[in-house]
């Protein structure tokens, strides 16, 4: 019966419904607007011109130029590179390990899965910064506990300075970032495998398909969509990968670990190029925005 | 939970013994840490490693609590720059002079707490008027929260800091908890608990002759209290974690988060790892405790938020 009354609604009651409305959301409003929205406009507004930070001089319009000059520089370029490799390198890996946990651990007592649920979720709640001074520690080059025991063990020949080596920083790096992002996956995971329609699995089973027929086609069409949103949040995630680098590697050796993140803070707060970091931002925004629009698309297809 | 957790296949077996030993990888670092944080400056620079201190010492933590002094809570009004004679920031601060890392700590807390006290309300409120008021512009504003959830958080932050500077709140906490109370994950998850309730309640309240504030006090607000407090806990542990934007807000000894400040620590004395061992435990350990003790409500807000990310 209410719900006749609502949808035959007077114009008066609509009225009221659109004041009341707007009164609940105007302080969730006024904060969305004016600490997101607005500098969001401003991010793309001032990456049209020349400015810079910490001095009063009048910021020149100069168009498209910052990004015509993104583009030519090779400390970008190198940037992006590294990005892109952490992008490919981690979430594909963070998503099959992910799900290869959880789907060991969904079906044991409640207790243990919560249990090692928490423990991989525990590099995350540790905090960016706990997690990267440790890591420094133990990556250290003379008395690191790596080196230590590698060449205690006899695995390594001799010591190796692992963040201060090209060929190895940006590897140590994806290592750490991949144990601070799959604690949310696994929780995911875990819920989406706990509520797959069991009945179409005993069904499976009944008629004899073996358990990999079993995955791949009832488990695997039903979990897509947790899929999905976990590729979405974990390439947003690799893509801001920036505390690891300011901490441990500063972007070196040679830029080896540079990353768009870490060059946008660079270029703002050392080479004081304000205009040209925000353009920077919005490349990467846009980046972001098109691979999610993929993956969507790709997901959508299957 | 079924029959077959019985019947135990080699690939079973494997697989669990493989994870219990990753599972101690993964908690490694942080026994790591709180070993490390009492370790002695010979132990941590040991060529053989030593996997349990041999000998235990609160010489770090002594180190780490002699550093420079402040107000135990200081805060900044927000705009009273207009108001002061001096035209800068009026103080309000209590307390005796502890040292910088307990403020750091105190810093945090306040943080955290008031971005998620703001946070729950504003998100509440917003989340249900748009589960449950019909009225105009209700999917345009749907659809820009979504769209803005999807960007880059970390891009939007060097124009905040001239905005902040601009409203003089730099090196103010109230410079990290408005941004965080202005991200609109909070109003998303609100709306799809708030989506559950129905509407003949609503309907029933109304007609009771119950006002607006008072049916979302005493109607509302208990029907979703399970999705306020999973984004209480998940505002809480992200804004204690959030160190980009806490990096770039806060200078001052003063305002410093506990993350920030050990970061800082790390840039000066880059080697001497257990002090900064202890920094990264007392960081850490408050956290890590609020997450075991709310990990239920938290496991749901990671969930809820995706059902229909």
């Amino acid at each position: 019966m209410g719900k006749k009354k609502s949808e035959s609604m007077s114009r008066a009651l609509v009225r009221q419904e659109t004041i009341s409305g707007y009164l609940f959301l105007l302080p969730s409003l006024f904060f969305f607007v004016v600490f997101v929205i607005y500098p969001m406009v401003m991010c793309v507004f001032t990456s049209l011109f020349d400015s810079t930070m910490g001095k009063d001089t009048q910021d020149t319009f100069i168009g498209l130029k910052n990004y015509i000059d993104l583009f030519q520089d090779d400390v970008f370029l190198k940037g992006l590179l590294n990005t892109i490799i952490i992008v490919v390198v981690s979430v594909p890996t963070v998503c099959a390990f992910s799900l290869w946990v959880a789907s060991c651990i969904y079906q044991i007592q409640d207790w243990a899965c919560s249990v090692f649920r928490c423990i991989f979720y525990l590099p995350v709640v540790t905090g960016s910064v706990a997690v990267a001074v440790v890591w420094k520690w133990m990556f250290n080059g003379y008395y690191g506990l790596i080196n230590t025991t590698g060449t205690g063990l006899g695995i390594l020949k001799e010591n190796i300075n692992w963040l201060g080596d090209t060929r190895f920083a940006l590897g140590c790096i994806i290592l750490i970032l991949f144990t601070t992002s799959v604690g949310q996956p696994i929780v995911l995971y875990v819920s989406a495998l706990g509520n797959v329609d069991q009945s179409l699995v005993e069904a499976a089973e009944v008629d004899g398909a073996t358990k990999l027929q079993v995955f791949w086609k009832i488990k695997w069409p039903q979990i897509m969509p947790t899929t999905l949103y976990i590729l979405v949040i974990t390439t947003i995630n690799s893509f801001q990968c920036f505390a690891l680098i300011q901490l441990l590697t500063s972007g070196g050796p040679e830029n080896s670990t540079m990353t768009i993140m870490f060059y946008i803070y660079h270029t703002c707060f050392k080479l004081f190029k304000y205009g040209y970091a925000n353009a920077m931002g919005v490349v990467l925004a846009l980046f972001i925005a098109v691979l999610s629009a993929v993956q969507f698309k790709l997901a959508k297809s299957e | 939970m079924r029959s077959n957790v019985e019947h135990t296949t080699p690939y079973k077996v494997i697989s669990v013994i493989l994870i219990i030993i990753l599972a101690i990888l993964f908690a490694f670092p942080l026994y790591w840490i709180i070993t490390g944080a009492f370790k002695t400056p010979a132990a941590v620079m040991a060529a053989e490693p030593e996997w349990f201190p041999s000998e235990w010492t609160l010489r770090n933590f002594e180190t780490l609590f002699s550093k420079r002094s402040a107000p135990l809570w200081e805060l900044a009004i927000p705009f009273s720059d207009h108001f002061t004679e001096t035209g800068k920031l009026a103080y309000f601060s209590v307390g005796p002079k502890l040292p910088a890392a307990l403020r750091w700590l105190v810093n945090t807390v306040f943080m955290a707490v008031v971005a998620m006290l703001l946070t729950c309300g504003t998100a509440a409120m917003a989340g249900y008027a748009l589960a449950k008021k019909r009225f105009i512009g209700r999917g345009i504003l749907f659809s820009l929260i979504v769209c803005a959830m999807a960007l880059p958080k970390q891009v939007i932050l060097l124009p905040l800091l001239r905005e902040m500077s601009a409203l003089g709140l730099t090196d103010t906490l109230w410079s990290v908890i408005f941004p965080i109370v202005g991200w609109p994950f909070g109003v998303f998850l609100m709306k799809q608990f708030a989506e559950g309730i129905p509407g003949e309640i609503l309907e029933a309240a109304r007609i009771d002759g119950a006002g607006e504030i008072k049916t979302f006090i005493t109607v509302v607000f208990p029907m979703i209290k399970p999705g306020v407090g999973a984004l209480a806990i998940f505002t809480f542990i992200n804004s204690w974690n959030d160190y980009f934007m806490q990096l770039i807000m806060l200078t001052n000894t003063n305002t410093l988060t506990i993350s920030l400040g050990i970061a800082k620590m790390q840039g000066e004395n880059a080697t001497d790892y257990g002090l900064l061992m202890a920094g990264a435990a007392l960081a850490a350990i408050p956290i890590i405790c609020v997450f075991l003790a709310f990990q239920k409500y938290f496991t749901k807000g990671i969930t809820m938020g995706a059902v229909k990310g």
